[in-house]
């Protein structure tokens, strides 16, 4: 039983990483009510460039800083137009998406092919030796423990202090907040970056570990995926690490039954994460009220307030 | 003092000045680019921008790449006037390449007459059953169309890649990935002998027209606006939401799935794993570049067909890789969004009151 439930809860930890990191971000962006649909352009941009970073220097930590950097660079792109210069967030999401598409591929054309260091896992004295659990949860690379400990910060700030309450303000009644006094569009420009920075790492993460190299495309809908899960979360931390999970698991079963030779097609169980995107966003989305009371109430709408 | 105020209306004016705009600085934008990348950038540019057309059968070539793009575009144009956000063209262009290639391949022999119009409306049905999924869900079970018409896109190309890796594998074709070659009667008739430039061509624009028509001047078209431009007073008009989102969904998928039948009957001749260069992205940006307006389209669709074209001469001349095309796509949509503050808003001069502070 251990030989194959210990490769499946490995690769599903795995799996979720790239998925937790982008969705927290933009889980945090939509709180404060921007919709970013350049999720996929981020984490690309974030791949490419940790991947040539860590390549050129040969030093993983370079990498990753390089990757939280695009990320960065690319939201606060997305901030300029779609916040100061109020343009429809839809359309400027997509933009970032086309734009972080070009960007890669002309960046990473020179770097088909080759390899990069990879992040190293980590080794705990005692911990990553226990059977079963030693290398479940002990020896995985610092970025999967990096996306818990971020996900249950963010998790604690919404909920519990002062900073999330004003966030959720800013995302439920903007005019509200800006009554109040609090600066709506740098909160948002915050929140943007964060995502940025969230996609880029998971960026990082997939092209230092969880394949480690560069190809055109390389997240292949991930950034997608993301931004699903947060709506599947209803907004809420908790269940955004369930549907990472539920979707790493979903990613490793078309692998593996492939691996398995059963005699379905590759390339239709290879659509099995995205189908199952699908279905499950109508089973979420079916209870329209419940989707209405967790839903920032600005959520997509620009702020045309100023002092 | 310089100080931007917002001017209660929308220019008209900008309307139509800021796509030059957005194109003028992305120019500029690029040639920075380039100089950044140790190129000579008004080379580059003209390389990328004028020396397709000046080529022979540049316009022709330009035409062809424009009809899809044109098409796409004016079905999304009709969806984002109504607040659909349908992005996933691309799956629907496939699953419309599918359909009528499938007709194609199942009748070999049929006569040109019969099979061909039969190919179209199994393109058109299959993009509009993939843009009625779309539709349905969003109304039945409240699921966001964004999400779903692009997982849809996916999809489709697994769809695609299944079919000509397994089943419409060409058993002569020394175990390529792609289809048979479709038989002569079921590719799509050409308007010049001996040329690339078939029926679509002369279709795109008239689709155009006709949708034009139907938005600015029918009572369905009315509603589109009004559904997009305020939804609530919409609903107190009794304008049927739903209707119009089905409306929407079936015109731009049907449309994309017609696209794509129609490249892989024109251009292409066969199914391949890769059919769409992106064009479901690309179609978007043609939409937003002609203002939302299906005639808006036709030039706009010609401008991105050249982005495609100047990506192949950049790389064969200059052996820049063809990404050069998404980034250019990528900046002119990004530049076409902030160049709109423009619509709402205006830098003036106003004078210091008099004992204010400098």
């Amino acid at each position: 039983m251990n030989e194959i439930l210990v490769p499946f809860l490995i690769s599903v930890m795995a799996a979720a990483t790239p998925l937790l990191l982008a969705a927290t971000g933009e889980l945090v962006a939509e709180r404060v009510g921007v919709l970013n649909l350049g999720v996929e352009g981020m984490m690309l941009a974030g791949a490419i460039a940790a991947f040539a970073t860590a390549n050129v220097t040969g030093v993983t930590v370079l990498g990753v800083l390089a990757g939280l950097g695009a990320g960065i660079a690319l939201a606060l792109l997305f901030a300029v137009i779609s916040l100061t210069l109020q343009a429809n967030q839809t359309a400027t999401g997509l933009a970032l998406t086309i734009f972080g598409r070009g960007f890669s591929a002309l960046v990473g054309a020179g770097y088909v092919g080759i390899p990069a260091p990879q992040l190293p896992k980590i080794h705990l004295p005692v911990l990553s030796d226990l059977p079963f659990l030693g290398p479940v949860l002990f020896q995985h690379d610092v970025l999967v423990y990096l996306a818990l400990a971020i996900l249950a910060a963010v998790a604690w700030c919404i909920r519990s202090t002062h900073m999330g309450l004003i966030l959720r303000a800013v995302g439920d009644s903007h005019d509200a907040a800006h009554a109040l006094g609090y600066a709506v569009v740098p909160i948002r420009y915050g929140a943007v970056l964060f995502g940025g920075a969230m996609a880029g790492l998971a960026g990082a993460y997939m092209s230092l570990s969880y394949t480690p190299m560069w190809a055109q495309d390389m997240t292949a809908g991930r950034g997608w995926v993301a931004v699903a899960l947060v709506t599947f979360s209803a907004w809420r931390p908790f269940w955004l690490l369930i549907g990472a999970w539920f979707f790493g698991a979903l990613m490793y079963m078309s692998l593996y039954v492939q691996a398995l030779g059963v005699a379905v097609p590759s390339a239709l169980l290879s659509a099995l994460p995205y189908i199952g995107t699908v279905v499950v966003l109508v089973l979420i989305s079916r209870d329209a009220r419940r989707i209405r009371l967790h839903r920032p109430a600005m959520l997509g709408l620009r702020f045309q307030g100023r002092a | 003092m310089l100080k931007i105020e917002a001017r209660g209306h929308e220019s008209v004016f900008w309307r139509y000045a800021s796509p030059l705009l957005a194109l003028l600085l992305t120019g500029m934008t690029a040639a920075l680019i380039f100089t950044a990348m140790g190129r000579p950038p008004l080379l580059t540019v003209y390389t990328f921008l004028v020396a397709p057309l000046l080529q022979q059968d540049g316009m022709q070539a330009l035409v062809v790449k424009a009809a899809p793009l044109i098409m796409m575009g004016v079905g999304l144009s009709l969806a984002y006037r109504a607040n659909v956000w349908n992005i996933g063209t691309d799956g629907q262009f496939i699953v419309g390449a599918i359909c009528g290639g499938g007709v194609a391949l199942a009748f070999p022999d049929a006569p040109a007459l019969i099979v061909y119009p039969a190919m179209m409306v199994a393109g058109i049905l299959g993009g509009m059953a993939n843009g009625g999924l779309v539709a349905w869900l969003r109304i039945r079970f409240n699921a966001n169309e964004i999400l779903t018409s692009l997982m849809f896109a996916y999809i489709a190309q697994y769809l695609l890649v299944y079919l000509v890796v397994g089943p419409w594998r060409d058993p002569m074709g020394f175990g390529f990935p792609q289809s048979a070659m479709f038989s002569d009667s079921t590719l799509a008739p050409r308007l010049i002998e001996d040329s690339n430039v078939h029926i679509g061509i002369l279709l795109a624009p008239l689709i155009a027209v006709g949708l034009w028509f139907m938005l600015e001047k029918s009572l369905l078209g009315f509603q589109f606006r009004v559904l997009g431009q305020a939804t609530r007073a919409a609903r107190f008009a009794g304008f049927r939401e739903n209707r119009l989102v089905w409306i929407a969904m079936l015109i731009s998928g049907g449309l994309a799935g017609l696209a794509g039948m129609l490249e892989v009957t024109g251009t292409l001749g066969q199914l391949t794993t890769t059919l769409s260069p992106g064009y479901g992205f690309t179609a978007i940006i043609v939409a937003f570049m002609g203002r939302l307006n299906p005639l808006g389209a036709i030039p706009a669709g010609l401008l991105l067909a050249l982005t495609y074209l100047g990506g192949d001469a950049a790389q064969i001349n200059l052996g820049l890789p063809n990404a050069v095309t998404s980034i250019f796509q990528g900046i002119l949509l990004f530049y076409l969004l902030g160049s709109d503050y423009l619509l709402h808003h205006r830098v003036v001069w106003r004078p210091l009151p008099s004992g204010a502070a400098p």
